[in-house]
């Protein structure tokens, strides 16, 4: 190999293993950087043999961070094996508790895990650059932060009695019990704070966007097909819906698809660098088939959001881009404050609709048909189930593909045109590590996720130099 | 995750201590002379072998969280699989893909099969649950931070 290469390894303040590695030329030009993913579990085989209805209580343990987006893929799979009808009440129960999933994560994503580099700044002591240092230098806004991303748990805990790892409320067939009027009115109580919060954080945003300027350029600004779930109106969705796929300049690839079809649009690479594997646009080929899902694609292939805030907020993001699609990753953060205002505005609408209230909220059948697919938008991106079972109900082969990993040739991309902006030469100053790693919190991976695999995310960057010889090992 | 389901508790309970590595920190090697360290997950790679060494070699107490890190739970589901280590590698990596099936092999290894933590080194308290609730978790900190000994009786509970 005629390379250096950097690695930065683990990279922290992200959910999940991965460290990232920068491959120098013979001049010391960065040439490639890769964003590896280093731990796998293997649901795909280990579900085998399980009857199909505890697939959503295993398949959620995948995750700690987005478990309620699992829960619902999976029992949307299950609810298609079963051949049942799940009732109106029980979908939108689902869909609120889904709607207290993005927040609590998309607050997690903002206030905990990147504002510290928005906030303090990417070049600041790196023993204070967390959520701690942020406590201590803006505690008004940390402890909103904390406050918001508890709302959204508190719409799990209230529909389901527990935080995290809901899976006795959401089952094939629907929810085990309907919500109640007092629990509803503790969450109506406290969807104003909530909101003031998000708009708030949205004009802290856009005060720190001009300070950030040379980031937003260099920040994996280049164009993709772009993927996610949309209504019948063509409006944002995240429980339902039909897949769309669109190309860089706003045109449409493919519109209206059953997402029980996903496998004849996307096809999954494998590299013998990751456990992450790389999926792209089977019409466009490998790696050229790059796309990316979550709340900047979402934002993209909408024309409306569909509640009135957020579609104020969505037109001032749009004018970011060309056509209304924005290319940027550093906009992640921004169409994520968006979508937390979608969310909540959202939550309202079912908490104020009468036909939550319904107590027929299940719709219990045993196996019914051999497959199927169950597919929702989760914080992060489009995350789809499949599984097929025998005569008998149980389990004979399971696919998993995970919101972050659908991001995976646009991380590498963008890890790497960060890398060829800040890394010069055979040094790497810690500063300019970060602003690597930040790339990576702004798409916000769930490593944990995307491996299927648990725990926590560390990152390490390792330099090589062109005869392959490691020269400089960044661990802070 | 659940550590921060304590909500504004936790700001409180972050003044009392310096919190030197993990996912929230940017510290990239385990530090020495770390009073309390919280371990969640189960031993699955080489590179987790490693780190659980040192982090106990460094640590004057370690507290195993979660029913992975207690039992091994979902993780170690693979261990009743014969070869469990490639069969769910080649399942992912050469059955389920389109293009370029190959099995990894510039990643951690994986182990022959997944560990719970007190099965590769001492252990000094357990909080179990999935997840371990935050309050239990909160309780544990508190007592250790004290100079006591939790006590767990009547707290513990799994899933």
């Amino acid at each position: 190999m005629n390379d250096r290469i950097i690695t930065i390894s683990p990279v922290t303040r992200i959910e999940g293993h991965a460290k990232i590695s920068i491959f120098l030329d013979e001049n010391d030009v960065v040439r490639e950087a890769r964003f590896q993913v280093t731990d796998f579990r293997g649901f795909e085989k280990f579900c085998e043999g399980r009857p199909f209805y505890e697939m959503p209580g295993i398949t959620s343990r995948a995750c700690g961070i987005c478990p309620v987006s699992h829960l619902i893929a999976s029992a949307k799979a299950c609810d298609e094996i079963a051949s049942v009808r799940v009732p109106e009440a029980a979908t939108l129960l689902r869909r609120l508790m889904h709607m207290g999933q993005l927040i609590q994560s998309h607050a997690l994503s903002f206030f905990h895990l990147s504002a510290p580099d928005l906030l303090l700044g990417m070049d600041y002591d790196p023993s204070k650059r967390n959520i701690i240092g942020l406590i201590n230098e803006y505690p008004d806004l940390a402890l909103k932060g904390v406050k918001l991303r508890k709302f959204g748990q508190e719409i799990i805990e209230k529909l389901a009695g527990k935080r995290i790892h809901s899976s006795q409320w959401i089952v094939p067939g629907g929810v085990t019990t309907p919500l109640t009027k007092d629990r509803a009115e503790n969450l109506i109580r406290s969807l104003p704070e909530a909101l003031n919060i998000t708009l708030e954080a949205i004009a802290v945003f856009k005060k720190y966007l001009a300070k950030f300027e040379h980031e937003t350029h260099a920040f994996g600004d280049f164009p993709t097909y772009y993927v996610g779930l949309v209504n019948e109106e063509g409006e944002l969705e995240h429980y339902d819906g039909r897949l769309r796929i669109m190309s860089s300049d706003g045109s449409l690839v493919a519109d209206k698809v059953d997402p029980a079809r996903y496998d004849e649009y996307i096809g999954e690479a494998v590299e013998p660098w990751s456990y992450m594997k790389f999926p792209y646009l089977k019409s466009v080929g490998y790696p050229e088939g790059a796309y990316r899902v979550g709340p900047l694609a979402r934002l993209n292939i909408v024309s409306k959001c569909g509640t009135p805030l957020a579609d104020a907020e969505l037109k001032e993001f749009k004018k970011l881009g060309k056509n209304g699609i924005v290319q940027c990753t550093f906009h992640y953060h921004y169409a994520r404050l968006i979508e937390t205002l979608f969310c909540i505005e959202t939550a309202k609408q079912i908490l104020e609709n009468p036909k939550a209230y319904s107590e027929r909220v299940w719709a219990r059948a045993k196996v019914n048909a051999d497959e199927g697919v169950g597919v929702a938008e989760a914080p992060r991106g489009t995350l789809i189930h499949h599984y097929k079972t025998d005569k008998d109900g149980l389990i004979t082969w399971v696919n998993m593909i995970i919101a972050t990993e659908h991001n995976n040739l646009a991380f590498n991309r963008a890890v790497t045109q960060v890398a060829k902006e800040y890394v010069k030469g055979k040094h790497v100053k810690e500063g300019c590590l970060n602003r690597v790693e930040a790339v990576v919190r702004a798409l916000d991976p769930c490593l944990s996720c995307a491996t299927h695999a648990v725990g926590q995310m560390p990152l390490e960057i390792r330099l090589f130099n062109s005869e392959g010889d490691l020269i400089d090992s960044v661990t802070r | 995750m659940s550590l921060l389901d304590n909500d504004e508790a936790l700001v409180s309970l972050f003044k009392e201590v310096q919190l030197v590595y993990g996912p929230l920190v940017d510290a990239k090697d385990f530090p020495e002379n770390v009073d309390v360290t919280l371990v969640e997950g189960a031993v699955a790679n080489v590179e987790q072998l490693e780190l659980l060494k040192k982090a106990r070699a460094n640590s004057k107490v370690v507290v195993s969280i979660g029913d992975c890190a207690v039992t091994g739970n979902v993780t170690a589901l693979r261990n009743a699989i014969h070869e469990g280590d490639s069969a769910v590698l080649e399942r992912a990596y050469l059955e389920i893909a389109d293009a370029q099936p190959q099995v990894p092999v510039d990643v951690p290894k994986l182990l022959k099969r997944v560990f719970p933590l007190h099965e590769i080194v001492k252990v000094d308290y357990y909080v179990p649950g999935c997840p371990p609730p935050a309050e239990n978790l909160a309780y544990v900190l508190t007592e250790i931070l004290a100079g006591r000994a939790p006590k767990m009786e009547n707290k513990s509970k799994y899933g």
